[in-house]
């Protein structure tokens, strides 16, 4: 956000666009930062197995609710503690993240391809197709959309699955929405009236000549879809609507901490404490991106 | 302005036909036909089963159905409650006030810290309070609410002892529902300490449903102002002498308010969607939980019915924006 005017050096060839992108995105400090959160999410996601120092559904009975190491009664075997059944809250957190770097690929692919699709064809049908598409989406955004998410899920029964399911359809309308705006604003150009004169066919035109000049709004959609996701599936999760017990999601464990909320604080605030910071690196993130991408909001 | 408002209240019409058509085939898209539902683990005898199915129409064909089925809304009727053997209409506006008083409070809480803190912020841009609001605002907004109200409780309730824990006002007091708003009628009622109760069973509800919008309107009342303050007339403004205040109180937030109230607008869902959490967390009898506990108990109706009621109210809100909104800003109509 500090607004440093640097002046660029006549350059022979443009740069990449990938260099153009870094160069904006690298400017916005808390948006590297929370990139670098990100990428340990990741990295521990694809870890878990190896770094958790125990099975993160292995309970050990000799060790109910013991504090983190740095208080009395803990132990350096388990740093973060254990839960009321003896599990270890470190191991525990690291599987979560897998649970939830999951959740939100997945959520983000289905919707953001299904919405791509359905916001490229209002775009390019005629206008009653166009009409009834966006009613529908109207439709689906007029239920808040955790209660719709909750709905679903009672119809299709709780389970992971079926939450991310359920967050994908309730995320699609934004994509739709979108992407159907971008490509309005793009169908009058030029370059697609030259594209359409030279012969182009219409899947051409919708996928090749305009979809990628529609992208950078749906990159920082995607990024911060990434996030809600994350946070919708914490949430259905702590209603006992999402990931069943004894599955290490970070809000099914918060579900499960509850009602030790006022004699271990650590099993409740440790999960949270995940979400938070994984939400909070992502939205970060998605603040750079979308600085980076989008021209108009630049430098504001 | 008369053609925007039918163009804008013709949009509404398939909306809410839509809506009423999702309700609908909500009961029907459920594994097993509703009779089998509605029986639960007793199940019933083919005779019953029957007599059920031509009582409860489900003998006609689904068209017919769907017909009757918007007879009853048309007509308030919204089915019973399997468990309650209640009305769903009635239920709901039993119910409605406690929501409604939390989500006003909410959104006070919101607007209240979430105007200045924006416009402090836009004034002092890129200086130390700048970051530190926004940053603040940015964590807000990355909340997971179910968690910051367990930390709230452990904190305040928990280990200061300040607040209690659950439910609108101390089982010591009782006075007829008049308004159905705790506040109101706890001071109407004139029983000593009641208002403090009802008051303090408010604190953390409101905090944590405010949180999300709060930071919504903050970082919203920022861009707008930031926007707003680069202009000519502001320039303009500065240069006549006015004062710092007279120009950043009336002239700016004056028109960087448009986009605010819209945002205000459009967190009715927002506020919808995380009072199912905040009241299921604090045992806030309001539609939220009311929701959460009918979709446990597999009371279909219920959710049916409330499903509607919640959409359509979300929809008259955000119609009631759109149009303000035209009102305000011309710009909008001539689209």
């Amino acid at each position: 956000m500090a607004d440093t005017v640097q002046q660029e050096p006549d350059m022979q060839a443009r740069p990449g666009r990938l260099t153009e992108f870094w160069h904006y995105f690298r400017e916005n400090r808390g948006a590297v930062f929370g990139l670098w959160v990100f990428a340990i999410f990741v990295a521990v996601a694809i870890l878990a197995d190896v770094i958790a120092p125990h099975d993160p559904t292995e309970q050990f009975r000799q060790h109910l609710l013991q504090p983190p190491f740095w208080q009395e009664g803990g132990t350096t075997a388990f740093l973060l503690g254990t839960d009321a059944v003896g599990r270890d809250m470190l191991s525990r957190l690291l599987h979560g993240a897998r649970y939830s770097f999951y959740v939100g690929i997945v959520v983000v692919a289905v919707a953001a391809s299904g919405g791509i699709l359905i916001g490229l064809i209002a775009g390019f049908a005629p206008k009653w197709v166009d009409t009834i598409i966006m009613r529908v989406m109207d439709i689906i955004l007029a239920f808040p959309s955790l209660l719709l998410a909750l709905v679903l899920v009672a119809i299709l029964g709780p389970s992971l699955t079926n939450a991310m399911i359920a967050i994908a359809i309730v995320l699609q309308p934004h994509y739709v929405r979108l992407t159907r705006a971008s490509v309005m604003s793009e169908l009058s150009k030029d370059y697609v009236t030259a594209s359409r004169t030279t012969g182009a066919g219409l899947a051409r035109l919708m996928f090749i000549t305009v979809l990628p000049n529609c992208m950078s709004p749906i990159i920082v959609q995607g990024a911060l879809s990434f996030s809600t996701a994350i946070l919708d599936a914490a949430a259905l999760g702590f209603l006992g609507m999402g990931a069943q017990p004894p599955t290490p999601e970070w809000g099914t464990m918060l579900a499960e901490a509850r009602e030790f909320i006022l004699r271990a604080w650590w099993v409740v605030t440790f999960p949270g404490l995940a979400i938070l910071i994984t939400v909070l690196a992502i939205n970060l993130m998605g603040d750079g991106l979308r600085d980076a991408l989008d021209p108009k909001l630049k430098r504001s | 302005m008369l053609k925007y408002l039918a163009s804008r209240l013709l949009t509404f019409v398939p909306t809410f036909i839509g809506v009423t058509l999702i309700s609908f085939a909500f009961i029907r898209m459920l594994p097993g036909d509703p009779i089998t539902v509605m029986a639960g683990e007793r199940g019933v005898s083919p005779e019953r089963y029957q007599e059920l199915m031509v009582q409860l129409g489900f003998d006609q064909p689904v068209y017919v159905q769907y017909f009757e089925y918007l007879k009853g809304i048309v007509q308030g009727d919204l089915g019973m409650s399997f468990v309650t053997k209640k009305p769903v209409w009635d239920e709901f506006f039993a119910l409605f006030p406690a929501t409604l008083e939390l989500s006003l409070c909410a959104m006070i809480f919101a607007v209240g810290l979430g105007l200045p803190a924006g416009v402090i912020a836009a004034v002092n841009r890129g200086k130390f309070f700048d970051r530190a609001l926004m940053s603040t605002a940015l964590v807000g907004y990355s909340m997971p609410i179910f968690w910051w109200a367990l930390l709230l409780i452990i904190v305040v309730s928990g280990w200061l002892g300040l607040t209690p824990v659950s439910g609108r006002i101390s089982l010591m007091f009782y006075f007829p529902d008049t308004t159905g708003f705790m506040l109101i009628d706890s001071l109407l009622s004139g029983q000593k300490g009641a208002f403090s109760s009802a008051l303090s069973h408010l604190i953390l509800p409101t905090i944590v449903l405010g949180t999300i919008p709060l930071a919504v309107i903050a970082r919203q009342t920022r861009s707008a102002m930031l926007e707003v303050l680069s202009e000519d007339y502001i320039r303009t403004a500065r240069a006549k002498g006015l004062s710092p205040y007279g120009i950043n109180g009336i002239h700016a937030l004056r028109n960087a308010l448009i986009p605010v109230i819209t945002v205000i607008g459009l967190s009715v869902g927002t506020l919808l969607a995380g009072a199912i959490l905040t009241e299921t967390i604090f045992s806030w009898p309001g539609i939220g939980k009311w929701m959460v506990d009918s979709i446990f108990r597999r009371d279909y109706p219920v959710v049916q019915g409330g499903l509607l009621l919640i959409a359509v109210m979300v929809m008259i809100v955000n119609l009631t924006v759109d149009m303000l909104y035209g009102f305000i800003n011309p710009k909008i109509r001539k689209r």
